[in-house]
């Protein structure tokens, strides 16, 4: 089964896929980031496939763990007709980390795509609405990066600073904008 | 008269729901657009309570991040933790015994409940009925004090280890349980008395906020949101997990997919969660409730550790920093029935003793994501009994 559909998806995609993996009970395609919109259109549109249902878009980077590429995009794709769970892997690069958008078949893609470009710092093509969705506007970085620190970058060290009278006695306090 | 009338102008009002609200249960922040009383435009903006809960699971070994799996969903802690024991175990090939899994079953279901019966009160409070919202409460209460039973709290149970339990459930459990489940039904039969054929009950919540099918599965909604809308799919027993496959029980379903179907699957799946829970304790097997501590993954017994020195250095190799267990590389994804929905933890590990990615599918966020959909046409008022009937919680939303 799994070299079957290997063998399907390279003459399909040539270049751009890269293997499958089946050493677990769900099966994990991996791809290059271009090829994804076909990819995902063909998963859910022939019959053959059927994923009609979109669980789950994630995303790795791979600074540390090294991988095919930087950053990889991870969709949870379910046929809720038998069941069957695939796990897609979309492969990109680091600089200017650009992906075709999958809004068009699932309108859930919208939130967890803006999701994924507020962590990670990913761009999705052809997305409505790219916005921070979890993270201030004014928060400069993607914070689920490998190379961004857990206690950050000093983006607490200079809040303003205001003073509040308690009791009789004026206080200097640190305080959000 | 009616000349005067044709020369006023109408503009549309923006509106702030939120951020700080009561009837927003959390920090939800929304942008309302209104032509009167008819909501034109309504877009969410979440994000307030956002704790970056994903990195930190970055940094904190398998075991730790349970403690931070029950900040989010703080109205069902056990549905996480077993969720996300799950994932851990299924990237350490791991299969906890039989007991853990029935203990886990329970805990889950009796949670369910506790989670139904608290957003339904929320729902119907914001509505106008308190007295729904007071009985809820109560026997949420009493589900609350048997967790507090097993593990010595009510909210933070952390009850679940990664190859098994924090501790067996006590001797008196399974009765205290069982007059619980004594109680229940009547608390039950209670809300539908006041709730179900009640007229402003079925005003407020009939054909409000509707879903349709396609829209359901295109916004990816899943749990009693999508069943009130006629989409069959249960986890429990589609993709059964830790035993759910033992266990006979119906699946609800709605068909209109307004709020009114929401809160009818909400209501009768506790029944069935009645049945499971009253399954499980008939059923429930003998035997250890951990594997097997010489796989190295769960810590001894604790009289062992006092007096014998395997077991002390055994203990001291999985608490000390730089030791512990860990798993091989891969990832995992393991899907669990939720009160709202599918929640799943997608772990990938790279060898280290700290997950290397922890990334929770929330079955708020997704459902939220369709709220903006829902919203226009529908009234003012209609805003909080949608909200209330889609359950978004805060932490879980904004992790």
């Amino acid at each position: 089964m799994a070299d079957r559909l290997a063998q399907f998806l390279e003459m399909k995609f040539g270049e751009a896929f890269i293997e499958v993996d089946e050493s677990d009970d769900v099966s994990t395609i991996h791809i290059r980031g271009t090829k994804i919109l076909e990819l995902l259109r063909m998963l859910k549109t022939d019959p053959r496939f059927a994923y009609n249902f979109l669980a789950d878009i994630t995303a790795v980077d791979h600074l540390k763990k090294g991988g095919h590429a930087r950053y990889s995009v991870v969709y949870h794709l379910l046929n809720q007709h038998d069941s069957k769970r695939i796990v897609v892997h979309a492969w990109i690069d680091e600089e200017d980390p650009l992906l075709p958008s999958v809004t068009a078949l699932w309108r859930t893609a919208d939130w967890q795509e803006r999701e994924v470009f507020d962590l990670f710092g990913i761009k999705f093509d052809g997305h409505p609405d790219l916005r921070k969705i979890l993270n201030p506007d004014s928060f400069q970085y993607h914070p689920l990066r490998k190379d961004y620190p857990l206690q950050g970058l000093g983006e607490r060290d200079d809040f303003k600073v205001v003073k509040r009278s308690i009791g009789s006695k004026w206080v200097e306090e640190r305080s959000f904008e | 008269m009616s000349l005067v009338a044709k020369q006023l102008s109408t503009e549309n009002v923006a509106i702030n729901f939120g951020p700080s609200h009561p009837a927003t249960h959390g920090t939800l922040h929304i942008h309302m657009e209104l032509d009167g009383e008819i909501v034109t435009k309504a877009s969410p903006e979440i994000g307030y309570l956002h704790s970056g809960f994903e990195k930190l699971g970055e940094h904190l070994d398998y075991n730790q991040y349970i403690t931070i799996t029950d900040r989010m969903n703080y109205l069902s802690p056990m549905c996480n933790n077993v969720a996300y024991a799950l994932a851990a175990e299924k990237l350490l090939d791991i299969e906890v015994p039989k007991r853990a899994q029935y203990i886990r079953v329970i805990m889950c279901e009796l949670s369910r409940i506790a989670d139904h019966m608290c957003s339904m009160g929320m729902q119907a409070v914001d509505i106008g009925a308190f007295t729904v919202f007071l009985y809820n409460w109560r026997m949420r209460e009493k589900i609350y004090d048997l967790f507090e039973m097993v593990c010595g709290s009510r909210l933070t149970t952390s009850y679940t280890r990664v190859g098994g339990l924090m501790r067996d459930v006590p001797e008196d459990f399974v009765a205290a349980t069982r007059r619980v489940l004594d109680d229940i039904p009547t608390a039950l039969e209670q809300i539908d008395g006041l709730l179900s054929h009640n007229r402003i009950w079925l005003d407020r919540t009939r054909h409000i906020g509707v879903i349709s099918q396609d829209q359901a599965i295109s916004y990816g909604l899943t749990g009693p949101i999508a069943r009130a809308t006629g989409i069959s799919y249960d986890l429990r027993v589609k993709e059964p997990y830790s035993s759910y496959e033992d266990f006979d029980f119906d699946v609800i379903v709605g068909a209109n997919g307004d709020v009114y179907d929401r809160f009818n699957v909400r209501l009768y799946e506790m029944w069935e969660s009645l049945k499971i829970v009253r399954q499980a304790l008939d059923k429930l097997p003998d035997g250890p409730i951990n594997i097997d501590a010489d796989s190295k993954y769960i810590l001894p017994p604790r009289d062992e550790i006092f007096n014998s020195i395997e077991a002390l250095i055994h203990h001291f190799e999985i608490t000390m920093e730089n030791r512990g267990f860990t798993p091989v590389v891969g990832e995992a994804y393991v899907p669990t029935e939720s009160p709202n929905g599918e929640l799943g933890y997608y772990i990938v590990s790279d060898g280290n003793r700290t997950p290397y990615r922890v990334r929770t599918r929330t079955p708020s966020l997704i459902n939220f994501s369709v709220f903006h959909e829902i919203m226009p046409g529908q009234s003012v008022s209609d805003t909080v009994a949608v909200l209330g009937s889609l359950n978004i919680i805060a932490g879980e939303l904004d992790r």
